[in-house]
């Protein structure tokens, strides 16, 4: 496979804030038309807004070509640029010359696919109005290799599957436990999020990040308890049937999610940085951020006090006990209620953490985050087995890997869709997981 | 206040084709779940297939629209059997996490950028309406009464609808009263006795999810027949909302589906246009209008949350008559 042509030079992070500038820069387009170097007279406008993680760039060259012949602009103090052309109805070619833009920042996704991704070419609609957006990020203008590129890829996907992991090995747990294949462990990861939101964004409460973060993961712990006391434990004291449990945590997880709609609305939100945002070169194209660093070290401490937990502990025993089989353990005098409580706080506190670092991650906060990883989070927990934590955790990496690494030969948009086809595969191969067993499948 | 504006909207939902697309959507849910046991979590990947089945076909094709809606159909029929093929061996839950995974890779292959060319992307399809109302008899003008008066267009649509869905009850309504219908109570109720009396619970299982889904994906071209195919609209909601829409019915009956989806709707546009009215109104002041418009999804999520804890047969089921057995 060509490396060229199959991976676009991207990095994560830079394309989901170029998506997220690009929306900005539409609704700028509509809202603010601040035309930089208009050409008088001509009816119809093409602009753009080409920023980096949020901060504009000013003085980025670009050239339009089309009807009305060539025109240069440069971008604005807030980022922006715009042209007035004299056709609509037609295309348009826009040039983002890359000399201009800071070091080591490249244009790194290439839009309409045609190889050279600093060129678009666009057709202007009937509307009048074009916005050409160029996928900015910290990219090297040169092909990586191909070794370099997947190197890069492991790396993050490690990141992304230990993250993974926070939310399976809970979701995981209530299974082992309760039986419950629980839709709203989605909305327990944003959740965790929201609630950092609330305490450190910079519009509410404003708490320095090292306070404020741990309280929102005590609030997840405290979301999780309150659903045990709430809805589960009465639900379970009712003999409900788990089929019915999991149509109810879907109800659930619908109203959870337009709750978080409710109070912080529909667009992506940011959490103030954690660390400073630093670029950490490993050795070739390869490199990390402090954030990607800090975001693994906690996953990797949270995970293996959970294991010293699980494995060690008279609790985490009990846990496994009631996972193998609830009733026998009962019958050997383990309280499964208290158990299964401490299970729901732990899952919740765990999701509230993942939710965190996947704002981080992604970068931003959305409704329905937790959402879109919830099936990536499933298909974790059914590749390593359902019920079994540890099993949960390397079916994340596994899921985590696979995501990222894959868009590497599959378009970036497909990545998530290729982690489920696997989740289908493995139903079909081998449907008890990796660690599982199969006895579970039924 | 405009009350007359509010109800006016209300009772024309009544007929409204998203009303009917779910009413088949969940009668071919109440085939899969309530008479098979069957946990399809992938509705909306049915009614995808069904919408972007019949626009492809019709956009890129030049097929005649009864011929793209056929092909609509056989997509997903194609769907339920390679999808049954794996996971119909499998306890419930995992069913219900495959289907629902089938049909977001379903969602993210429409979705995708690459196959822009065919499946529009994030824009969706529109415009294959062409064949379709060439079509209709009706002469021009505009007919009905109230807040039922639609146009001649609107009423092909309409008369579409009701025509497929009539049709569609009464082959479930038939089949659940024949002896492949008692089968199928029977798998949901206790697979091995089933298999113990010599049927081949996967083969009928199997002939469940195929029919199921086409009658899904009749609803999806049903949806789709008015306006346009959009990707944002066979979100994991959609499939949750026919749930519940089922649920509220009662899962194990005919005509459960097509009241729990009646209900769904006037009660989800009656909430939309009394909502915000009351916060123009200012008598909820403390929220937006936006704010108003969500609440009815966080409503949505409630009641199916009560629906599935006190009411599990829905309004026309039989509560002897279990719809929840594992």
């Amino acid at each position: 496979m060509n490396p060229r042509t199959a991976s676009p030079r991207r990095t994560r992070s830079g394309a989901i804030v170029a998506l997220a500038t690009f929306l900005a820069a539409l609704f700028a387009a509509l809202l603010l038309p601040t035309a930089a170097h208009a050409a008088e007279g001509d009816p119809y406008t093409i602009s753009g807004n080409v920023q980096l993680d949020g901060e504009p760039l000013e003085g980025v060259a670009l050239s339009i070509d089309g009807p009305g012949g060539v025109q240069d602009v440069e971008t604005n103090d807030e980022g922006r640029w715009s042209v007035k052309v004299p056709e609509k109805g037609v295309e348009y070619t826009v040039t983002l010359d890359e000399q201009t833009l800071p070091e080591g920042i490249a244009v790194v996704e290439d839009t309409d696919g045609d190889g050279a991704p600093n060129v678009t070419t666009a057709e202007m609609g009937q509307g009048g109005r074009l916005t050409v957006n160029f996928f900015i990020g910290e990219g090297e203008r040169n092909v990586t290799s191909f070794f370099d590129q997947l190197l890069q890829r492991l790396l993050l996907g490690l990141n992304f599957g230990l993250m993974l992991g926070l939310a399976a090995v809970g979701l995981s747990l209530v299974f082992g436990t309760t039986g419950i294949s629980n839709f709203a462990h989605a909305e327990m990861v944003t959740f965790g999020a929201v609630a950092a939101l609330f305490l450190v964004g910079p519009a509410s409460l404003a708490l320095p990040v090292w306070l404020g973060i741990p309280v929102a993961i005590v609030l997840s712990a405290l979301l999780g308890l309150v659903l045990d006391i709430g809805i589960w434990r009465p639900l379970r004291r009712k003999g409900v049937g788990v089929v019915q449990l999991m149509i109810l945590s879907i109800g659930l997880s619908l109203a959870l999610r337009y709750v978080f709609q409710f109070f912080i609305g529909g667009d992506t939100q940011q959490l103030p940085a954690m660390v400073p945002s630093v670029s950490i070169p490993l050795g070739g194209a390869v490199s990390t951020t402090l954030n990607d660093l800090v975001s693994m070290g906690i996953s990797i401490v949270v995970i293996v006090a959970f294991a010293l937990w699980l494995t060690r502990s008279r609790l985490g025993k009990a846990t496994r006990a009631i996972s193998d089989n609830p009733s026998l353990a009962a019958a050997s005098g383990i309280d499964v209620d208290r158990v299964v409580r401490v299970v729901w706080i732990i899952s919740g506190a765990l999701a509230g953490l993942a939710g965190i670092l996947y704002a981080y991650y992604r970068p931003g906060i959305r409704w329905d985050m937790g959402a879109q990883i919830l099936l990536l989070v499933f298909a974790a927990v059914t590749l390593g087995g359902l019920g079994t934590a540890f099993g949960a955790l390397v079916g994340s990496i596994i899921i985590g890997v696979l995501v990222e690494a894959s868009s590497l030969w599959i378009p970036a948009d497909l990545r998530y869709a290729g982690a489920l086809v696997v989740l289908i595969i493995i139903l079909l191969v081998r449907p008890q997981g990796i660690l599982g067993r199969r006895e579970r499948i039924g | 206040m405009n009350w007359s504006q509010i109800f006016d909207n209300t009772l024309s939902s009544i007929l409204s084709p998203a009303t009917m697309g779910y009413a088949l959507a969940a009668l071919g849910l109440a085939m899969h779940f309530g008479y098979g046991g069957l946990l399809n979590m992938g509705v909306a990947g049915f009614m995808a297939l069904g919408a972007y089945g019949y626009a492809i076909s019709i956009l890129t094709f030049g097929f005649p629209w009864w011929l793209a809606a056929l092909v609509g159909l056989a997509a997903a029929a194609v769907f339920a059997l390679i999808l049954g093929i794996p996971t119909l061996r499998l306890r419930g839950d995992y069913l219900a996490i495959a289907t629902i995974a089938a049909a977001e890779v379903l969602r993210l292959l429409f979705l995708t950028t690459t196959f822009d060319a065919v499946t529009g992307s994030a824009d969706g399809l529109a415009g294959y309406h062409g064949s379709f109302r060439e079509s209709n008899p009706i002469p021009d003008g505009t007919y009905g009464f109230g807040p039922w008066a639609y146009n001649e267009t609107q009423w092909w649509v309409r008369i579409m609808g009701i025509l497929t869905l009539a049709f569609a009850a009464l082959v479930v309504w038939m089949l659940t009263r024949s002896p492949w219908g008692r089968v199928m109570k029977g798998i949901r109720e206790d697979e091995d006795a089933i298999r113990s009396l010599g049927k081949n619970v996967f083969s009928y299982k199997m002939q469940s999810l195929v029919l199921g889904g086409v009658i899904m994906a009749a609803g999806g071209v049903v949806y789709a027949l008015p306006s346009a195919v959009s990707p944002g609209v066979y979100v994991t909601s959609l499939t949750f909302f026919v749930w519940t829409a089922l649920l509220l019915g009662g899962a194990a009956t005919v005509f459960g589906p097509l009241l729990g989806s009646l209900i769904f709707w006037v009660i989800q546009t009656f909430l939309s246009n009394f909502l915000p009215a009351l916060t123009k109104a200012d008598i909820i002041p403390f929220m937006t209008d936006v704010q108003a418009g969500t609440l009815r999804f966080i409503l949505v999520g409630v009641a199916l949350m009560l629906l599935v804890v006190f009411m599990p047969q829905g309004i026309l089921g039989d509560k002897k008559e279990l719809t929840f057995v594992r």
